[in-house]
């Protein structure tokens, strides 16, 4: 049997929710799938489209952004700016073709390590049966 | 050519169990800018830190990598150690190859494979840090503490006894919180009020207290060091400076309504005095329940007021204050009594929770300190208490532990035996929890000397019949079914977060955790700061606690509060947005978007105030041009972090 696909995903979390939620995934030693690489951003605002496109063009399965709970961003209003964003993005995203089920948005607080476990697990449960992300994919 | 060094962690076998540390060190020995690779069982030790301070000398490394824990852990320890070899500390990075690698994952090869990745597009990103100076900034140097109850009192006293301003902000009309409300105080009996009134006293005579009752936060700004804070000062209409505490007003006042300190066991007026040691010593409008206040359909209150201190014109204001730490002492609330409805709770009039029988046993309740029922006003000859109500039971109510309700439970118990002679008190509980320091005698106390009954299990049902609470339970020790015929029921209600909690904490930006209690920076190293800098907690906001936890807590945040007013400047990170003025046109886009109007236009383009800049670099990822990026994580670096993270 051919060896089961593992999806490359990259994530950007921030420093001030996500990332702290998944250090405490870490400290509760909960375990998910080691297909995420993640990069901590200061603030899910951050993240530019570019970032996204970017991942899918070099070769990203799948690309997550998590940041803080609506209403509860570390820069105060940061999150609203990326959910509105990433809206466009995954619009753009379909637009030219690529299955939405690869570009994800979570809100994970610090204290949610559960749900960022969760949050990865199923990202990587959805991914698995779509196979390989051609469709950006820089040509080697 | 960039020399870089990269130091992998094994943290013992934290790191080294799952992630081949060996080989991730290989790995990057071969990497393209990579100087000098080498792994150490523990990086964070003094020889560890040593191995990257000779790594450096004799290497000549211009950056250094650690792949190791978290960043917020030990991201300043190898900075300060880069430091020592005459490095910047802008040019150390860290990589989180434990939390979010090794302690989350079993397979090794994968693990192996996956911190490889991330010391990579650590490496990537440091390439291109630059050497940065921390921006100083000055401190304003007074405080502002959240809540007037025993742990904001003791966080004022503590900051105002270093010689420091405290404005102290309670939404209430008095200073005191639950703790005025309670009788006698466990283990010792102390009575309650008698130790809290000459702090709310000393709080509020204090030169360096601002006493802000009656008011909330609205809104608050800025960063550690540099607070701006508006506090809503709602109206009392009564002139604190003429009242006379005649108490003519509340006499002639039609209006009825349960009165709060007293939870309900009483009522008030809607012009009131909460309790007679209130600080301030001023009556209060309660223009919610007043008939009118605009146009005036009432009056009597004006009419007998003989020192003319009833201002009906009193309009509400907003004040700015500017601080540079904040304490937040919100307290608890007790869990919604309409949450237990199987315990009769707001069914049956003698059903009572825990705070409301501190009032019938207080000199100063409404019953003189008799207990009495409260539905006929007779002695109850049987009392059943009932701990772990709404505690502990994490599919129907609360999953945590209240802490203090096996304590007050059993001096509840002791103080009834005490009071009505001949009569019987039982206790129903799923485990008797007394540590703490006399706390264990005290409970034994209660049963062998005061011949408090334990019965250990739950109650399975409370009904009202023949003007008994009938109470049916289990006790679970000899496996006989009980059935008291009690005359009033106590229960042990859970603690929760105050009423208005999850509205303020948004306001502070600072986190809270499942339950709705203010989350620590660190559960064990860092138990009374936030996440955000500058911002403290204390007392039972945080978590359930008792008095002598709270206050331990206020003075450890007054003291934590201390470190940073005590300054003349701060330091904040200098990796804030900067413009490249070929590329900005000026379209201002980044001005809109930036949370702390950092940004202005100047020449027709963006300038950035580095003082005000937080680094957030929403305005990096709005600009269409990309002519404006935040230093040290700038779209190229995260580029490359991306190709190292796919294994490009």
């Amino acid at each position: 049997m051919a060896e089961e696909f593992e999806p490359k995903i990259v994530a950007f979390l921030c420093k001030w929710c996500s990332s702290a939620g998944s250090d405490l995934a870490g400290v509760s030693r909960m375990k998910y799938p080691p297909n995420v690489v993640p990069i901590t951003v200061m603030c899910s605002g951050s993240v530019s489209p570019l970032y996204i496109l970017s991942a899918f063009n070099q070769g990203a399965d799948g690309v997550l952004v998590s940041g803080c709970h609506p209403g509860d961003c570390h820069y105060i209003e940061g999150n609203y700016y990326a959910r509105r964003r990433i809206a466009l993005v995954r619009k753009l995203l379909q637009y030219v073709g690529l299955e939405p089920q690869r570009f994800q948005m979570s809100w994970v607080s610090a204290a949610e390590g559960q749900k960022y476990t969760q949050v990865i697990q199923d990202f990587v449960d959805t991914l698995k049966p779509l196979g390989a992300q051609k469709k950006l994919r820089r040509k080697k | 050519m960039k020399r870089t060094g990269v130091f992998i962690c094994h943290c013992g076998i934290n790191i080294a169990r799952t992630v081949d540390v060996k080989k991730v060190a290989e790995e990057l020995a071969n990497y393209p800018g990579v100087a000098h690779s080498e792994d150490y069982i523990y990086m964070c030790s003094d020889p560890g830190q040593n191995k990257i301070i000779d790594a450096i000398k004799e290497n000549n490394l211009d950056r250094v990598v650690v792949s190791c824990c978290s960043p917020t852990l030990h991201e300043t320890t190898f900075r300060n150690a880069c430091k020592a070899a005459g490095l910047n500390q802008y040019l150390c990075e860290i990589g989180n190859i434990r939390e979010q690698c090794s302690w989350v994952h079993e397979d090794r090869e994968k693990a192996t494979e996956k911190a490889i990745k991330i010391t990579k597009s650590t490496v990537q990103r440091l390439l291109r840090n630059e050497a940065l100076e921390p921006i100083s900034v000055p401190v304003t140097r007074r405080s502002l503490v959240i809540g007037g109850g025993i742990a904001g009192i003791q966080s004022a006293l503590d900051l105002a006894n270093s010689g420091y301003e405290v404005v102290l902000v309670e939404r209430s009309p008095s200073i005191g919180g639950h703790m005025i409300q309670l009788s006698e105080t466990f283990p010792t009996l102390d009575c309650s009020q008698c130790i809290l009134t000459p702090k709310m006293v000393e709080a509020s005579k204090h030169p360096n207290i601002k006493l802000m009752t009656y008011s909330e936060v609205e809104d608050v700004s800025g960063y550690v060091g540099n607070f701006k804070v508006k506090i809503r000062k709602k109206p009392t209409y009564v002139d604190p400076n003429k009242c006379v505490l005649c108490d003519e007003c509340s006499k002639v006042c039609p209006v009825v309504v349960p009165d709060e300190f007293d939870l309900g066991l009483t009522g008030r007026n809607a012009i009131y005095i909460p309790f007679p040691q209130a600080i301030p010593a001023t009556y209060t409008l309660d223009s919610k329940n007043c008939p009118g206040l605009v146009p005036i359909a009432c009056g009597k209150c004006a009419d007998v007021c003989e020192a003319g201190a009833i201002d009906f014109d009193m309009k509400e204001e907003i004040i700015e204050e500017e601080v540079g730490t904040i304490i937040t002492a919100t307290g608890f609330d007790l869990y919604g009594k309409e949450n237990m409805a199987e315990y009769g709770y707001g069914k049956y009039a003698d059903v009572l929770d825990g705070l409301q029988f501190e009032r019938l046993l207080s000199a100063s309740g409404p019953t003189g300190g008799k207990v009495l029922r409260p539905s006929d006003h007779k002695v109850p000859k049987e009392v059943v208490f009932i701990q772990c109500s709404g505690s502990r039971d994490p599919e129907m109510h609360c999953a945590y532990c209240s802490k203090i309700c096996c304590m007050y439970t059993a001096k509840h118990a002791m103080l009834y035996q005490h009071n009505v002679h001949g009569g019987q008190s039982y206790v129903f509980y799923i485990d008797i929890r007394s540590g703490g320091k006399g706390y264990e005698e005290f409970v034994q106390r209660a049963v062998e000397d005061d011949g408090v009954v334990y019965l250990r299990g739950k109650v399975s049902k409370i009904f009202e019949e023949d003007n008994k609470i009938k109470v049916w339970g289990v006790d679970t020790l000899t496996g006989k079914n009980i059935e008291i015929d009690a005359d009033m029921v106590v229960l042990a209600m859970a603690m929760r977060p105050s009423d208005g909690m999850s509205e303020l904490t948004k306001k502070l930006k600072i986190a809270v955790d499942k339950d709705g209690f203010l989350s620590e920076a660190h559960p064990k190293l860092k138990p009374v700061e936030s996440v955000t800098a500058g911002m403290f907690l204390a007392g039972a906001a945080q978590a359930p606690k008792d008095i002598p936890e709270a206050v331990a807590q206020a003075s450890g945040a007054a003291a934590k509060a201390i470190t940073i007013l005590s300054q003349e400047q701060l330091y904040h990170s200098p990796a804030v947005a900067e413009v490249n003025l070929n590329l900005c046109t000026g379209c201002g886009m980044c001005v809109d978007v930036c949370p702390y109007d950092a940004i202005s236009l100047e020449d027709g383009k963006a300038a950035v105030n580095d003082v005000l800049c937080e680094g957030c670099g929403t305005c990096a990822a709005t600009c269409l041009r990309a002519a404006i990026q935040t230093r040290n994580l700038t779209p190229l670096q995260v580029h490359e972090m991306i190709k190292a993270s796919l294994g490009g």
